[in-house]
């Protein structure tokens, strides 16, 4: 079975109909590149996937657990602020803008959750915030402020502060679109490396590159609809709708 | 060929100022001027200045005053902070209670509340918790406080005087957590924490840098306005104190100047305190800055 099932997810701000029936599935330990124009839905869908944003019809589960609402005798409950949390706990998110905690290091950025969410004791934590971050290659930045890492350090910081939480499926949105172009291909390292560790990851992106080399499967969003989807090198190489074709020819 | 010249430390003329020499050789004039006048004229009455400014009376209500603004400033403290926090809540409940204490607390002037306090015993004659109607003689089912005997005037005082400064403190800290950007609110609940911990471990001690400067600017305020505390009426304190020695020595100016020297000897002490507090932050900032290079 899917770990993810999206089914025709509608979502509006106000008059503005942003997610017009998404239904998507993703498979465990899947790579999913969601691309396509700016204002085509595909980073409120991502934050839809963790109820950052709530959806206003449709269904999402993650591993057979429905987001954001219970559902008993036919009749959807509005879930808990603590159940919402602990759902979120386990999908880890990472954001264009970082938005690493400016006050803590490196280190305090990775192990907040482990301390404040898992209850987990210090030195515990410590030590897993170290490994973490050697794993994303900056074992020598543990005492250093975000305000004094570069941007692909930061978000590499982000990265690993999300993955302390074991999540069982990671959400990047636009990860790199922030980055002086000389720091991109540090984080597509360490994003590699995670999709090579049998990571579930859903990657919103403009890195055809990337998304052709690393994803299982590509997904092309525009007016809030999946316009097309497949494996990368297929829609990538040989797109079937117009609207792929167009938006293609415009940044291949 | 040009570079080696370029070596060579600048040695300009400095610029001058004559006008803002004169204006500043004006003013220093003219305080000499009122200075030399003030320490003549009869009026100031130094020789009672002396005699009151160390009376024990006078030192007593200074430290009430003092007490009467650190009590109000921390009770307004916790109180702003919890103000803040619940305009900010999910919880719509929080939110409008806070709405209206700030509308009405911050929308009426202290002195009038401060009067209000002090009449309370007469609008409320006693607090009772429990069923009402409902008592066996004078048993009745709960609990039951005549409010003329609860509070000393010194307390009403400090309700008073905190309720109003909570209302501002409110304001103060609301701009704080606005200042926080909604990334990292989103960031911390992408991880699981929850609304709380979020607010007590990402936006708040980040909204501190911005909270505090104005914060001690309230403290001095606050340090002032102890002397409206006659609308309870509470005459313990600095100023109604000064003036009930004046009232039997039929001599006011000298004793508002006492009462001055004192204001004026607290904001200073309070100047020097919030001086060294914001270097402290400026210095977190730098060391920072120290630590990346």
């Amino acid at each position: 079975m899917s770990m993810i099932i999206a089914q025709d997810v509608h979502k509006s701000f106000g008059s503005n109909h942003v997610l017009r029936g998404i239904s998507l599935e993703v498979a465990r330990g899947e790579v999913m590149c969601l691309v396509g124009p700016s204002g085509s839905g595909k980073s409120t869908f991502l934050r839809c996937i963790n109820h950052l944003e709530k959806i206003n019809s449709g269904r999402i589960t993650v591993n057979g657990t429905l987001i954001g609402y219970r559902e008993h005798n036919g009749k959807i409950y509005e879930l808990k602020a603590r159940e919402a949390a602990a759902q979120r706990s386990e999908i880890g998110m990472v954001f264009q803008r970082f938005n690493l905690f400016p006050h803590m290091t490196a280190l305090q950025n990775v192990t907040a959750g482990l301390i404040r969410v898992k209850g987990v004791n210090q030195s515990e934590a410590d030590a897993e915030g170290k490994a973490l971050l050697e794993r994303v290659g900056l074992a020598d930045k543990f005492e250093h402020y975000p305000a004094h890492l570069s941007g692909g350090q930061q978000q590499r910081v982000a990265i690993a502060r999300s993955l302390a939480m074991k999540p069982s499926l990671m959400l990047f949105d636009e990860p790199t679109s922030a980055l002086d172009p000389e720091l991109v291909g540090e984080v597509l390292d360490v994003m590699r490396e995670l999709a090579a560790s049998g990571m579930t990851m859903i990657v919103v992106t403009h890195e055809l590159g990337f998304a052709r080399e690393v994803a299982d499967s590509l997904v092309f969003m525009d007016g809030g609809i999946v316009v097309e989807s497949g494996e990368p090198a297929q829609v990538l190489g040989n797109p079937q709708q117009e609207r792929t074709k167009s938006f293609l020819s415009k940044v291949l | 060929m040009v570079q080696s010249t370029n070596h060579e430390p600048i040695k300009a003329v400095p610029l001058r100022h004559p006008i803002r020499w004169a204006v500043a050789l004006f003013l220093v004039l003219l305080s000499v001027a009122f200075v030399v006048d003030a320490s003549h004229r009869s009026a100031y009455d130094w020789k009672s200045f002396r005699k009151y400014v160390f009376d024990h009376r006078v030192i007593q209500a200074a430290g009430i005053t003092l007490a009467l603004t650190a009590l109000s400033m921390f009770f307004a403290i916790l109180l702003g902070i919890s103000l803040a926090v619940m305009r900010r809540s999910p919880n719509p409940v929080f939110r409008i209670t806070s709405w209206v204490f700030i509308w009405a607390f911050r929308g009426t002037p202290v002195y009038v509340q401060l009067v209000f306090w002090g009449l309370l015993s007469t609008i409320y004659h006693s607090l009772f918790i429990g069923i009402p109607d409902v008592h066996y003689h004078n048993f009745y089912l709960g609990f039951h406080q005549a409010i003329s005997q609860s509070f000393s005037l010194f307390w009403i005082a400090v309700i008073g005087l905190s309720l109003n400064e909570a209302a501002y403190m409110a304001e103060i800290v609301r701009a704080g957590l606005l200042s926080v950007d909604s990334g990292q609110e989103e960031a911390a609940s992408a991880l699981g924490m929850s609304w709380w911990t979020t607010m007590r471990y990402v936006v708040i001690p980040q909204a501190m840098r911005i909270i505090i400067p104005p914060t001690g600017n309230e403290v001095v305020s606050m340090l002032k306005t102890t002397s409206l505390v006659t609308a309870v009426p509470l005459v313990t304190d600095l100023y109604a104190r000064t003036r009930d020695i004046s009232a039997e020595t039929y001599n006011p100016i000298p004793l508002l100047l006492v009462a001055s020297a004192w204001y004026l000897f607290f904001t200073t002490l309070l100047m020097i305190v919030q001086h060294y507090v914001e270097k402290r932050f400026a210095r977190g900032h730098t060391t920072m800055i120290a630590m990346a290079s």
